[in-house]
């Protein structure tokens, strides 16, 4: 009930400044090309082709976000049910409608469950990337197709890694973009994806030596290569260890269409 | 200790344990089916309950004084944080409790242990322990693998008393372990470990970093150093100094000191020596049966770690060093204890005496000099006189020149001196070799072409000088061999006779 006005206050401003739903956000395209998992069991495609599609060329803002729960009361902090946000969901945040000092309305919104971020994709018409999808986006560098072989993104991708999360993220779309044009896919935020918890066996597989050694067999026909990519190993990591409606302090999203 | 047929179930757990942080993540790390807390039967809830006291390097808890088992409860906070490597050097450490290594956890063998893994909000990655104490799949890993902001709790009993090391195995696992998530734990056997004044905790860790060491600024991981295994830091309890000056652990003469000593790695052996002791017992491995005693240096492995235990006897600084020297001297593997008391001088005196000690450099004509140049006639007029030497002397020349026939001459005289007819002269019964000792030195340093006659048979081919080959040594050997092998006979050749003719202006 308490400071409706400043509420909207923030809402017009954020308009104002082109920051809310009011400029959508642009798309890249991103060309077909292929996938290599970076860990498989030998009953999966050691690639997967990927088709072209499009993708939202940053991750989605606060001042976004902030639209998207201003229209949809339920996916508001107090609102939100804990089976599809958990405790932390949004907590940065000032208020319910009210980003405030910790989360600026050009900044990543991050502290989002995959439920929330798939709810705002739908809400405009997009989806969550695929792993494979987002994958393909991220493997290009800044000049050159092959990301892993573009120094200057590994630096950056490495010395990001070699930093806590800071307080307050910076803005979106303010370093530089890879040869896609899309700009923020390493060095700002982690990202969900659709299929983040596909990377998973069931609890009965688990103890399945035979499966076990399958993993093995599968990881050694990846190859050196793989197993070199830290970085993935990161994402991956991270993505096995989320459930739907966790979020962190450094887990935002983009949408594809 | 168990019994071995545990020992596959161990196997299994370590396998698991790999598989779990390189291929097989999504098989292990997946986020674990909640299995809701375990059932405990009544003699174990009937346990006493305690929370456990945790420390930060280099301090270890307080020994375990009770006699019977508890249930343990510890909590360990994951954190990421920016601290100092070196000297204007910083990292982002990934750590347990906010230190590198992590803090020290000292559980009684027969223990339930209820532990929560904390993550906190502020990490960018998940985390994982596996502690090397616990029997099951993944020692723990899989049950602890926790989001960012989030926490894990799982329970295991204590079954192996040791040292043991816990580390993140989350993947990429070598670099959570290369930027410190990594320490140790100490289940005491039952009856404990015997008494000692002192307890210290140090850990040994390498860091790959993207500058070289002691270049300044917030350092990120090198992955490429990372594999290739060059890193640019090998230190103690996580930084360059961590363990110097203000910081070095202390004793009191007398006392006896306890170092318990891990390795975290990733990659990195240890060869731990304390510079000026020596480990009056030692416990292998970190094991509980085998107590080795009078230990110089002890291999400890990555991912493992080892008991030390030393009297200090006298006053002064020891010196902590991974004797693979240059990663003390280069790569910062240096800490110190520091000895404070009374001197014994009958143990160790300290410096007595310090005198000018001229040796070979020793001007000519010196009375030191002329000591040394009576001192070596008297050595050789003594091996002179006694035939046995001198013989020794003359054999060995032998068997040396052989060696240098058979590399060199052989080609052209033939191993048995007997030449090439009409290409090489003979050495075996040669009256032009045996007639002319100097001349036959003369020949092998400076060569020889042109006509000549052996044994009557005229040669006109060319000998190549040897005397940038061969050394007045190797000259004088040589020499003997041919004129003692195949029939000839003669003494031996001497050094001096060589660099003699050597010298010769042509």
């Amino acid at each position: 009930m308490r400071l409706t006005v400043p509420r909207f206050t923030v809402l017009l401003l954020a308009a104002a400044l082109g920051l809310g739903a009011a400029e959508p956000v642009a798309l890249v395209t991103i060309p077909a090309g292929t996938y290599v998992p970076l860990q498989r069991s030998v009953k999966d495609e050691p690639e997967v082709k990927v088709a072209a599609f499009l993708l939202d060329a940053r991750p989605v803002t606060n001042g976004e976000f902030l639209a998207f729960v201003t229209a949809n009361p339920k996916w508001r902090r107090s609102q939100v049910s804990r089976l599809f946000a958990d405790a932390s969901y949004l907590e940065h945040w000032a208020g319910d409608l009210e980003p405030g000092p910790r989360a600026p309305l050009d900044a990543p919104v991050v502290r989002v469950s995959w439920f929330a971020a798939r709810a705002y994709a739908r809400a405009h018409g997009k989806r969550l990337p695929t792993t494979a999808e987002w994958e393909l986006a991220a493997a290009a560098g800044y000049t050159r197709p092959d990301g892993a072989n573009d120094e200057e993104l590994s630096r950056d991708l490495y010395a990001w890694l070699a930093r806590p999360v800071p307080a307050v993220h910076r803005a979106v779309a303010t370093g530089r973009p890879n040869l896609h044009g899309a700009y923020d896919l390493h060095g700002l935020v982690w990202e969900w994806v659709d299929d983040f918890n596909t990377a998973m066996v069931t609890g009965e597989s688990r103890g399945d030596s035979g499966l076990e050694r399958d993993l093995f067999c599968g990881a050694g026909a990846v190859g050196a290569k793989d197993t070199s990519n830290y970085a993935a190993f990161m994402r991956s990591a991270l993505r096995s260890s989320l459930k739907a409606n966790n979020t962190t302090t450094s887990l935002g999203f983009r949408c594809a269409k | 200790m168990m019994p071995t047929p545990n020992l596959p179930t161990k196997a299994a757990a370590l396998l698991l344990g790999l598989a779990l942080v390189l291929p097989a993540l999504r098989a292990s790390e997946g986020p674990t089916e909640t299995q809701g807390r375990v059932n405990l039967p009544p003699d174990v809830l009937a346990l006493p309950v305690e929370q456990a006291i945790l420390t930060a390097p280099p301090h270890v808890p307080p020994p375990i004084t009770r006699q019977h088992a508890a249930r343990v409860v510890v909590h360990l906070e994951v954190r990421e944080e920016i601290m100092r490597l070196a000297d204007g050097v910083e990292y982002t450490f990934w750590t347990y409790g906010g230190t590198v290594p992590g803090s020290f956890i000292r559980i009684r063998e027969g223990d339930v242990v209820e532990f929560h893994l904390d993550n906190h909000p502020s990490s960018k990655l998940p985390h994982n322990i596996d502690l090397h104490a616990v029997t099951g799949p993944g020692g723990g890993a899989t049950s602890t693998f926790t989001a960012p902001g989030h926490s894990s709790q799982f329970t295991f009993k204590a079954l192996n008393p040791g040292l043991y090391v816990y580390h993140c195995a989350t993947a990429p696992v070598p670099m959570h372990i290369g930027n410190g998530m990594y320490g140790l734990i100490l289940v005491e056997p039952k009856g404990g470990l015997p008494k000692v004044d002192r307890e210290y905790y140090v850990m040994q860790g390498e860091f790959y970093t993207t500058g070289r060491y002691g270049e300044e600024g917030l350092q990120s991981f090198d992955m490429a150093k990372a594999i290739d295994e060059r890193p640019p830091y090998v230190v103690f309890n996580g930084a360059v100094g961590s363990l110097v000056g203000d910081k070095a652990v202390t004793a009191k003469v007398g006392e006896t000191v306890r170092i318990y000593f891990g390795v975290g790695g990733p990659n990195v052996t240890s060869s731990f020596h304390v510079i000026g002791e020596i480990f009056d017992k030692l416990w292998p491995e970190g094991g509980t049966k085998y107590v080795q005693e009078n230990v110089q240096t002890t291999l400890v492995p990555s991912g493992g770690a080892t008991i030390v235990e030393f009297k200090v006897d006298v006053p002064g600084t020891f010196i902590l060093v991974d004797h693979s020297l240059t990663r003390a001297f280069n790569k910062g593997a240096l800490g110190m204890l520091k000895v404070d008391g009374a001197e014994d001088r009958v143990i160790y005196s300290g410096k007595e005496v310090d005198a000018v000690y001229l040796g070979s450099q020793a001007e000519a004509g010196s009375e030191s000099s002329r000591r040394e140049a009576e001192l070596k006639a008297k050595i050789a007029a003594e091996i002179r006189s006694n035939p046995a030497i001198a013989g020794l002397t003359k054999e060995m020349q032998i068997e040396k020149g052989k060696q240098v026939y058979m590399g060199l001459c052989f080609a052209c005289h033939q191993a048995d001196g007997k030449g090439l007819p009409g290409a090489f002269p003979p050495l075996a019964n040669s009256d032009y070799m045996l007639a002319d000792r100097d001349r036959a030195v003369r020949v092998v340093l400076k060569g020889l072409s042109g006509p000549v006659t052996v044994n009557g048979v005229t040669f006109n081919s060319v000998m190549p000088p040897q005397e940038a080959v061969l050394t007045d040594q190797q000259v004088a050997d040589v020499m003997t061999y041919v004129f003692n092998a195949w029939g000839n006979s003669g003494d031996a050749f001497k050094v001096d006779h060589v660099k003699a003719i050597r010298n010769e202006t042509r």
